[in-house]
């Protein structure tokens, strides 16, 4: 990345909010008839509120289904929202068309999981990773071949390789040529949409030290989606888990993996593979029955209480807010666990 | 055999793992070649294992490196003239190597059985999924169709679909993933099979619909005292479900020992690659992984003496075995079996000072 040609630290404050998302939305309509007549949506996101500061890594975690990809493709604007506002840098970007956000594409880049689909089977690595160049019209003092060069390198890749097709490589060299046009254009934030779940562990673990290199040396800001709850412990500093388009719990990656509150939180952790063979025999295990319920009708209420161990009446009938229940720590739950172990636990059995 | 002792002298003499009580599925020096116009694909490459009644097997590795060529040579399911077969291969005593297809076939259902990761490779999109375990059932049981019917149900109902009674008619496109998943194995289980090859049966699933599948796997083998072999590439799944490993790399097996030591005390270099690897929920968040370097060989080129060298940080430690001598797989103690070139103290040191301290 030729971040030698302007200092890109100079207006970079680091920890003050880069994107401000409020009750974002996005319905999928189901049109039937001859008149394409609107007869039902798909609640695919249903009301998120969340902030990602400059230079850290939020993770959306939840079941397939939950809304993860869906609104990576709204923060990156790939889709347009139902209602609600997304603010980038102070600027309102919900619904700028495409030509007023054409400028902005350079500042939110997207990484796929899939590094097959996302790479033109028919153009060189050289052609891909400059494409950004020339499609935003960006000047390279050394040319784009040199730019690219460079950003091979820097992801870990053989600058002689400019030449070659996505077929002659691997999947993780592929996953590293879909971040280095990521990179291309020095984004401010980074939505990776499950960027490792497709790897191998070997080349998983590879990719992700790839992710935190990047991240330290450009200050990058990423919202990371992910389903496998331990490489998002490792990468994340807040984790939002989500369920049937909302949010059931955000706090920062420490309160989360250690004093999870949220009955869904809590049985998704229980389900977790531990590499272990002593811990075989006396984990308890919650086991949640079923798949998600369809986005087009879900449970009123509380969306969770038809899978929910703990759910009561009041559950049925009346959804529990977002509440922040501890400092960075919100819950939307009306019974939370561990609550106790915020004030003072007479049992001594909380963490 | 849980302590790691000395490099046993005798290190030919006993060339697989231990095999007392005649083990229901032994795998004896596999190879399964498949001739390509870029040349020979060596994906299994003198392969030995075996599995006792009651007992899982986990088989580990990255893709590529012969776990499913594995499982389908057992199961006899290569496309015919594709693969180049030799070894033995005995189920119950039995060869399967060079039987009679329509012979391997009748075996397949009641003797022996297979999940794969994609439900629909093993299901008939054009008939209902009640049809085709009612069609499984029957090849090896003579009932009426009814009372296949009503197994079938039972099945549904067990392997956890909601309200089988009806879901029993319905296509398998009609199916969530995790449902169809979930269907699939009801029709591999519909003749309480001997020997159960699950290939990666979670891989694309959510881990709250994985943990019912392992569940389900669990139950069914306590209660059948089936043999089972496990394959996936989480070494989480193994450690919750194998009695014993064996860790795969280029087609061949180059660690295997009981799940606790392959944990506790793992001794080949690729398998601390494997854990290094590994974030890990149950211990403190490490400030950074370990990953192995590079990318697994091609199967037709496979380097020269240990086909990790390329990749192996301790390949220089033998003078130039390693570049040069194919590792023998062999016993360094207790029946915990290692292909690989460096000594018992230099294995010991590296583990204790290099690894684990980083895990
Ligand atoms: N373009 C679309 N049209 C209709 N429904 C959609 C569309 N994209 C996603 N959905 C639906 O929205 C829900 C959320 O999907 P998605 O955001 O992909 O979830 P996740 O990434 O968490 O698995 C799913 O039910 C999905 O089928
Ligand atoms: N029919 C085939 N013809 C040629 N090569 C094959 C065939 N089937 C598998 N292979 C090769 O054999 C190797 C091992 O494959 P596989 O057993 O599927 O790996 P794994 O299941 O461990 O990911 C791979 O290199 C694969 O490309
Ligand atoms: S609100 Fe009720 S149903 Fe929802 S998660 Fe909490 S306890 Fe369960
Ligand atoms: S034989 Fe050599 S290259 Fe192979 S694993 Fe052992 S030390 Fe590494
Ligand atoms: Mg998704
Ligand atoms: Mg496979």
């Amino acid at each position: 990345m030729s971040t030698q040609t302007e200092n890109p630290t100079a207006d970079r404050r680091l920890g003050e909010d880069l994107l401000v998302v409020e009750g974002l939305q996005k319905y999928f309509p189901i049109r039937k008839g001859l008149l394409q007549k609107t007869v039902a949506n798909v609640q695919a996101v249903d009301g998120l509120t969340f902030t990602v500061k400059r230079g850290e890594t939020l993770s959306l975690v939840g079941e397939s289904g939950c809304g993860k990809t869906t609104t990576g493709r709204l923060l990156t604007r790939l889709v347009e929202p139902t209602d609600g506002t997304i603010t980038l840098e102070g600027r309102d970007i919900s619904h700028l068309s495409n030509s007023a956000m054409r400028p902005l594409r350079r500042d939110i880049q997207m990484i796929f999981q899939d590094p097959y689909g996302s790479l033109n089977p028919r153009h060189t690595v050289g052609t891909i990773v400059g494409a950004p160049f020339r499609l935003q019209k960006v000047k390279t003092p050394n040319g784009i071949k040199k730019e690219v060069q460079d950003l091979l390198e820097l992801v870990g890749l053989n600058p002689e390789h400019y030449n070659r097709y996505p077929h002659e490589f691997s999947g993780g060299q592929r996953q590293r040529i879909g971040i280095a046009r990521t990179l291309a254009l020095k984004p401010k934030l980074i939505v990776a949409d499950e960027p490792v779940s497709a790897l191998d562990v070997s080349i998983q673990a590879q990719v992700v030290n790839l992710l935190e290199d990047l991240q330290s040396e450009f200050d990058l800001t990423y919202v990371m989606i992910a389903h496998d709850l331990s490489v998002v412990r490792h990468v994340s500093d807040r984790v939002a888990v989500m369920y049937l388009g909302k949010i059931m719990e955000i706090a920062d990656r420490t309160s989360l993996y250690e004093r999870p509150m949220h009955p869904y939180t809590v049985a998704l952790l229980s389900a977790v593979p531990i590499p272990d063979t002593n811990r075989r025999e006396n984990r308890e295990r919650i086991r949640l029955q079923g798949d998600v319920p369809s986005p087009i009708n879900p449970p009123k209420g509380c969306r969770f209480h038809t899978r929910c161990w703990k759910a009561q009446d009041v559950c049925k009938t009346t959804e529990p807010p977002l509440a922040q229940l501890a400092p960075g720590h919100a819950v939307a739950c009306h019974f939370p666990e561990n609550k106790d172990s915020l004030t003072i636990d007479p049992t001594g059995a909380a963490v | 055999m849980s302590q790691s002792s000395e490099d046993s002298l005798d290190g030919r003499a006993e060339t697989r793992p231990a095999a007392s009580g005649g083990p229901f599925l032994q795998v004896r020096g596999l190879r399964v070649h498949f001739p390509t116009d870029d040349g020979v694909v060596k994906s299994v490459d003198d392969l030995s294992f075996s599995v006792e009644r009651g007992k899982t097997l986990g088989i580990v590795g990255e893709s590529g490196s012969g776990k499913s060529v594995t499982s389908l040579s057992i199961m006899g399911l290569h496309k015919p003239g594709t693969a180049d077969i030799t070894g033995e291969i005995l189920l119950d005593g039995q060869n399967l190597v060079g039987m009679n297809r329509e012979k391997v076939r009748l075996l397949r259902g009641k003797r022996m059985a297979m999940i794969f990761q994609d439900p629909l490779s093993a299901m008939h999109p054009f008939y209902t999924v009640g049809t085709q375990i009612i069609e499984a059932y029957r090849i090896h049981n003579k009932v009426t169709k009814a009372v296949a019917r009503k197994h079938a149900i039972d099945l549904l109902d067990r392997v956890g679909i909601p309200s089988p009674k009806s879901r029993v008619d319905d296509y398998p496109h009609q199916f969530s993933g995790g449902m169809r998943q979930r269907a699939m194995i009801a029709m591999a289980l519909s003749c309480d099979p001997e020997l159960l090859i699950a290939d990666e049966p979670t891989t694309a699933l959510d881990v709250t619909v994985q943990a019912q599948i392992l569940d389900l796997i669990r139950d069914l083998q306590q209660e059948f005292n089936s043999a089972v072999v496990i394959i996936t590439h989480d070494l989480g799944v193994v450690a919750e479900l194998a009695d014993d490993i064996m860790v795969m790399y280029a087609g061949r097996a180059v660690e295997y020992s009981t799940a606790a030591d392959i944990f506790n005390s793992p001794q080949h270099p690729y398998t601390w690659g494997l854990l290094g690897s590994m974030p890990r929920l149950d211990r403190e968040r490490t400030e950074r992984l370990q990953p192995i370097k590079g990318t697994p060989p091609s199967l037709i080129n496979v380097p020269t003496g240990c086909p990790f060298n390329p990749r192996c940080a301790y390949a220089g430690l033998n003078s130039d075995l390693s570049f040069t001598v194919r590792p023998e797989f062999r016993d360094v103690g207790g029946g915990h079996h290692i292909a690989c070139h460096l000594s018992a103290e230099e294995r010991t040191r590296i583990w204790d000072t290099e690894i684990k301290p980083k895990l």
